[in-house]
């Protein structure tokens, strides 16, 4: 169904675009109908634009992106209007997608005028309330309410209902529980995970390993713009064949094991991940059916 | 004992009317413990850091008693607190890594904190050289400027202002909430150093999330809507908890090793109550599956076993029926 295709996509920084940064750099994946793909990462490897891109938001550098095999580049006015009933993004900052001066449900008004201005007032409303409560809110707790007087876990809730008024088929979850807490994080995790049930297909970006544990089909670990290892999730979180990956699950905190029991041999990176010189150049080698790692 | 904490209760003045942040809050902090404190947001996780050391209006101090070291601290007297502040007690503030002036070298920001409490940087300088490379981070951070360190290296060099002058209680406040997962087990670690070296005598580490604080606690204390409901060793609050709000919590964190497919989780239905007008009882009863008449008056914080204390009356009448 989608297709990433050897996609790099470089930045311009610096004082007359001197300098590039690699945020992507030639990563290649699949996603499949009514499959959860996770793609995980620390901050600046380059997830939140691999999302962008598919929602073309930014443009690829090199490498084609294709939907059901057609180059979304290429999508004109008319064909990325129907691009987007089937393709939309969430995101981490769920206020950030309301404004707080109009009710949080003149998103769903907005998409009224925008994909279907024929709609009738009563069967829209109809529409709004089941896909309210599809998402597992109460219209009556929700509609007509301002942004501030909602929390975070249900304006999220609200942005998914709001995709689901479309014909989606993609979704690109870019981090959206991570502004949740604990006990509400769990309800729209099981909420993806049904729909994904009902054959929609989810890019779910993390940086929370037990995350992408919990939902998903298969894994992507991203590091520094490049994949160091993709498989079916179980295989990859239960048999990790590259350094960074174990290091990763070395480092999450669990409730079965102590860190103190287990030592992590590499000096972990005082400054985090992000900032490093780019991978070495490497490539990708299957090690079992699915299960592939990068090496150099 | 290093801290004691007896029936503290702290309230925000807001036009709404009184925020009811701590109502009734008491525990006690060993020497060498680290205390884990959790809860979801807003149960009043950094009010309870805060008013220990700078507790400032809006907040109004309405009735209870801090000791530290087995001295009453004058927590609602600002001037009175600074004698204390850093050296009897110290706080990293939730979002301290950008509350650092942005205009200032490391170094610089440094000497005048140090200034302000008439203290020489030079004389502390091999010290502060000792601490950076106890850390991990190179001397040449104090020329640098907040905007030129990552993440993990700010939240570092916080931690070793903070601890500069050896305070007896370093409070930490979500400290490891923002950073990637390799960085986060490293800081977190050097939480457990600092004190297994003795450089501060207790810690209180603030977080949403209890499995870190399985990793670095010896002691948990799960509050709810601004009053304590469990606590205990780390062990019994992450393996075995009694009150029904900790068993929800706990058992709606993802884990490795947890998946949709195999074990579905459940979350806490309904949200906490806001604290201007909270439920009267047992704060929870809105939410709680097991509520009944009993719990329309408040429930003690009742000791069930060594250090394990909760405060619900189905846990008590189960424990009553035991004997
Ligand atoms: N608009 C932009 N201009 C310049 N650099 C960018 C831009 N967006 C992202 N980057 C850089 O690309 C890299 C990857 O960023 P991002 O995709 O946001 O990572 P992640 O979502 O994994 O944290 C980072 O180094 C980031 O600074
Ligand atoms: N400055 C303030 N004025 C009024 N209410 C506040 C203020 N700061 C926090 N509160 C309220 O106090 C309660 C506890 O907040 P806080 O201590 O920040 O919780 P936590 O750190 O556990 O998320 C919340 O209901 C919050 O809305
Ligand atoms: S006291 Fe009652 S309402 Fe409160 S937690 Fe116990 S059983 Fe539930
Ligand atoms: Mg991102
Ligand atoms: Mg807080």
């Amino acid at each position: 169904m989608l297709e990433f295709d050897s996609v790099t996509k470089e930045f311009r920084v610096g004082a007359f675009g001197r300098l590039t940064i690699t945020a992507v750099d030639d990563v290649s994946f699949r996603i499949a109908p009514g499959e959860i793909v996770s793609l995980i990462g620390e901050s600046g490897s380059g997830k939140s634009t691999i999302g962008r891109m598919i929602l073309r938001l930014t443009p690829a550098t090199k490498g084609t992106i294709r939907f059901d095999g057609v180059d979304v580049s290429t999508l004109g006015r008319k064909e990325l209007k129907e691009y987007y009933r089937h393709v939309q993004g969430v995101f981490q900052d769920p206020f950030s997608s309301f404004n707080p001066v109009f009710k949080a449900d003149r998103v769903f008004e907005m998409l009224r005028s925008q994909f279907y201005p024929d709609r009738s007032g009563s069967e829209w409303e109809d529409r709004v309330a089941k896909a309210v409560e599809d998402v597992g809110l109460n219209p009556v707790q929700v509609l007509n309410r301002y942004p501030h007087q909602l929390s975070g876990g249900q304006l999220q809730r609200m942005l998914l209902a709001r995709a689901l008024l479309l014909d989606l088929r993609l979704l690109v979850a870019d981090e959206v529980i991570s502004m949740l807490d604990a006990s509400t994080r769990v309800g729209v995790l099981n909420l993806l995970a049904e729909l994904r049930e009902r054959g929609l297909s989810i890019l779910f970006i993390t940086h929370d390993l037990a995350l992408g544990y919990y939902i998903s089909d298969r894994t992507i670990i991203l590091r520094r713009g490049s994949i160091v290892e993709m498989g079916d999730t179980r295989r990859v979180f239960q048999d990790p064949r590259h350094p960074y990956t174990q290091t990763l699950l070395a480092s999450v905190p669990q409730m079965e094991w102590r860190w103190r029991d287990r030592p992590v041999s590499a000096a972990v990176p005082v400054d985090g991940d992000g900032t490093g010189d780019a991978e070495p150049v490497t490539v990708l080698e299957e090690v079992e059916p699915g299960h592939w790692v990068a090496v150099s | 004992m290093s801290l004691r904490v007896e029936d503290l209760r702290v309230y925000y003045q807001t036009l709404e009317g009184e925020v009811k942040a701590l109502d009734g809050v008491s525990f006690a902090i060993a020497d060498g413990e680290i205390m884990g404190l959790a809860g979801e947001s807003g149960c009043g996780k950094s009010t309870l850091a805060q008013s220990i050391v700078r507790l400032v209006p809006p907040m109004k101090l309405v009735g209870g008693v801090v000791e530290l070291d087995g001295e009453k601290l004058p927590i609602d007297d600002f001037e009175a607190m600074n004698r204390h502040r850093m050296v009897g007690v110290s706080i990293v503030p939730q979002y301290a890594m950008s509350a650092l002036n942005p205009t200032r070298k490391i170094g610089k920001l440094i000497k005048e904190l140090l200034g302000a409490r008439g203290i020489s940087y030079r004389a502390k300088l091999p010290e502060l050289e000792n601490r950076l490379q106890l850390v991990g981070l190179p001397r040449e951070v104090l020329d640098m400027y907040p905007i030129e360190l990552s993440g993990g290296m700010k939240q570092r060099v916080v931690m070793v202002i903070s601890t500069l002058l050896d305070p007896s209680l370093l409070i930490a406040d979500e400290i490891t909430s923002a950073l990637d997962v390799s960085t986060q087990r490293a800081v977190a670690e050097m939480l457990v150093d600092f004190r297994d070296r003795e450089i501060v005598k207790s810690m209180m580490v603030v977080t949403h999330d209890v499995s870190i604080l399985y990793q670095i606690a010896d002691s948990i204390l799960i509050m709810y809507a601004g009053q304590p409901v469990e606590s205990g060793p780390a062990e019994v609050i992450t393996h075995a908890p009694r009150h029904p709000y900790t068993q929800l919590l706990v058992g709606s964190l993802p884990q490795v090793g947890v998946r949709y497919d195999e074990q579905p989780l459940s979350g806490i239905a309904g949200n906490p109550p806001g604290l201007i007008d909270p439920p009267s009882g047992c704060r929870f009863r809105p939410r709680c599956p097991f509520a009944s008449e009993r719990c329309e008056s408040r429930p003690p914080l009742v000791e069930i076993g060594d250090g394990h204390s909760v405060a619900c009356w189905k846990v008590m009448e189960e424990e009553d029926a035991r004997v």
